[in-house]
């Protein structure tokens, strides 16, 4: 909006125009002050997991040596990144995060396998095939899966779908007893509450593919399966990307569902039935004793989160671009 | 076309595989579609059984689960002091959240000029909106249970609610700001009117709804959190919060606490908190659809 109301010619500006002017600019000033604050909160996030994680590794925080403390490596990065045993509170302790990172990209590939196929196909259905009627009513109910708190989605997991759907799958084809937790579990709940994002942010991206270029492939006779895949899909290719970048990023994240369905013991296994530990139900297992301020538990939650957010970072800034290359596609 | 269809162009091509095909895609696709829906169904007769035994098995009476506190006998266990201190996470949360998000929102909307800076906020709130609830949770424990020295307050637990719903209210207040034709705003700066008077008295009346519809679909996401409130230090045995620098226990951090137990009785007391948990949501959920159904039509 240009359209700022300056004191133009032929308007005399008596003192009571002038007090507007003057609330308007304090206005803007206060407005902008609200929206610094989200940036402060970034820039606060950032400071606090750099500060906290530094007392893991050096022994002290940064905001300590400022005022005479000193640097003293305990725990080498070398440690921390190849290390095989993660075990940071045993008294024989280990700094090697590769178990409970294993644990976290398990998971998230896992729900990937349940949530892209199954999104995909939910939003082809939508956006293609769908009749109106049936649409009406088949999105609200996937926006009511997106809104069910992701601790219901545990308790799903730890009472229904690990002892009723897996548990005999475990034992008569595999000989397996389950316990009360299972890497498989966590997958597919994870996979199940990521099905609406990638359905709806995909499906806007089919929607935006314009009808001229369907028209003109049913001109050459091709049939709706041929349209579906052969033209929408690749058109909103990017959209659809972004759909998947977004549903994996928030299974990084994913804190009480995996916390509750997979458990917390952390080991690299091939085995989906077994209970592992991710990153965040470390985070969540620590919370729960008494860690004090001080003890390398403590020091250990801000270490394993800054690598949480740097992964979540990663893939927040590939959405972003992936969505300005969708934006810019047919506008 | 006066040629013979029988003997045509594309006799040797052979439809009945494409219509196969077709239907096959078609079945394929609509039994993914299903296939979140019966999920959906699954899950709420999975929690509507455990209810069910809870109250009939466990014998877990209603009137005791909303007027007793929690306890470690699950026989003695209650949910009031989880539902209080929830109520009063989300009036804190909204207090704290409400008014910088929709100063954001207005800026971005109304004043921002399109600079670098501007790009800047925008970038930096969509990656915000990406942020792993648990971060914001680590946030505040260090910044302020730990940093300024507060201990696990019900005010903290807010905060961190607070800046993780921000970003869901700005960016549905920039929604609603945008609906609001520019014809009602050049109508109000023809009177002479500022910016700023334009923005209060015309463009911010007319987006209300709207912007009261998303603040309660963010407030409905915060009251659902479980991890922010672990990580600053929740009670794993709720108990009546004293006002809002008492130490706390919320619903969500209620329910994780009585699922992670071994014993089934506790089990079912989370199933019963559930349906308490889904039921607040639902309503929330309804008033904020009947607040846009009844303003949709206005300006």
């Amino acid at each position: 909006m240009s359209t700022e109301t300056d004191q133009g010619p032929g308007i005399t500006s008596g003192t009571g125009a002038k007090a507007d002017q003057k609330a308007n600019r304090r206005a803007r000033r206060v407005l902008f002050g609200c929206a610094a604050i989200t940036v402060l909160t970034t820039l606060s996030i950032f400071f606090v997991l750099i500060d906290n994680a530094a007392s893991y590794f050096f022994g002290a925080r940064i905001t300590e040596v400022l005022v005479g403390g000193s640097f003293e490596q305990t725990i080498t990065f070398t440690e921390f990144f190849t290390g095989t045993r993660w075990a940071p509170d045993h008294s024989t302790p280990a700094h090697g995060i590769l178990p409970i990172a294993f644990g976290t990209i398990a998971i998230t590939v896992g729900a990937a396998f349940v949530s892209i196929p199954i999104g995909t196909a939910t939003a082809l259905y939508l956006s293609e095939y769908s009749s109106k009627s049936v649409r009406s009513k088949l999105k609200p109910t996937l926006e009511v899966l997106a809104g069910i708190p992701t601790i219901v989605y545990g308790y799903f997991a730890i009472s229904f779908i690990n002892p009723v759907m897996l548990g005999p799958i475990a034992e008569s084809l595999f000989g397996i007893s389950i316990g009360r937790y299972s890497m498989l579990s966590g997958m597919i709940v994870v996979g199940i509450m990521t099905i609406p994002m990638v359905s709806s942010i995909s499906e806007d991206a089919m929607q935006a593919v314009p009808d001229d270029l369907r028209n003109g492939a049913y001109a050459l006779g091709a049939t709706k399966f041929d349209v579906s895949l052969n033209v929408v899909i690749p058109a909103a290719v990017s959209g659809i990307f972004a759909s998947y970048i977004l549903a994996v990023s928030r299974a990084i994240g994913e804190t009480m569902a995996v916390t509750l369905a997979a458990g917390f013991n952390a080991n690299i296994t091939a085995n989906p039935f077994s209970e592992i530990m991710t990153m965040t139900a470390y985070m969540v297992s620590m919370a729960r004793g008494t860690s004090a301020v001080g003890t390398v538990e403590y020091q250990s939650l801000f270490a394993v989160g800054l690598v949480l957010f740097l992964m979540t970072l990663v893939m927040n800034l590939m959405n972003d671009w992936f969505k300005r290359r969708f934006q810019e596609e047919y506008r | 076309m006066s040629t013979d269809t029988d003997e045509g162009l594309f006799g040797d091509i052979d439809l009945g595989w494409e219509h196969t095909k077709n239907k096959l895609f078609l079945g394929l696709i609509f039994a993914a579609s299903m296939f979140g829906v019966v999920m959906l169904a699954l899950l709420l007769l999975d929690v509507a059984h455990t209810f069910y035994v809870g109250l009939t098995e466990f014998n877990i009476s209603l009137v005791q689960f909303f007027t007793v506190d929690g306890s470690r006998r699950p026989e003695l266990a209650g949910f009031r002091g989880a539902i209080i201190a929830s109520v009063m996470l989300m009036l804190f949360t909204a207090i704290l959240a409400f008014f910088i998000g929709l100063g954001t929102a207005v800026y971005l909307e109304e004043y921002a000029p399109d600079t670098r800076i501007t790009r800047l906020l925008e970038a930096n709130l969509a990656n915000l909106a990406g942020v792993p609830s648990i971060v914001y949770g680590l946030l505040a424990l260090a910044a302020l249970v730990n940093g300024i020295g507060t201990g696990p307050i019900l005010i903290a637990g807010s905060v961190a609610l607070a800046l993780l719903v921000m970003p869901i209210i700005i960016v549905s207040s920039q929604e609603a700001l945008r609906a609001v034709p520019d014809s009602v705003r050049n109508g109000s700066y023809a009177t002479g009117a500022t910016k700023w008077q334009t923005i209060k008295e015309v463009v911010l009346p007319a987006a209300m709804p709207g912007i009261l519809t998303g603040t309660i679909l963010a407030l409905a996401r915060a009251i659902g959190e479980t991890a922010p409130l672990l990580m600053v230090g929740a009670l794993f045995t709720n108990r009546m919060p004293f006002g809002p620098l008492d130490r706390f226990s919320g619903m969500p951090t209620q329910i994780y606490g009585w699922a992670a137990e071994p014993s089934q009785h506790f089990i079912h007391l989370a199933g019963v908190g559930i349906v308490v948990l889904l039921s607040i949501l639902l309503t929330m959920n309804g008033v904020a659809i009947y607040l846009r159904n009844k303003y949709e039509t206005e300006v």
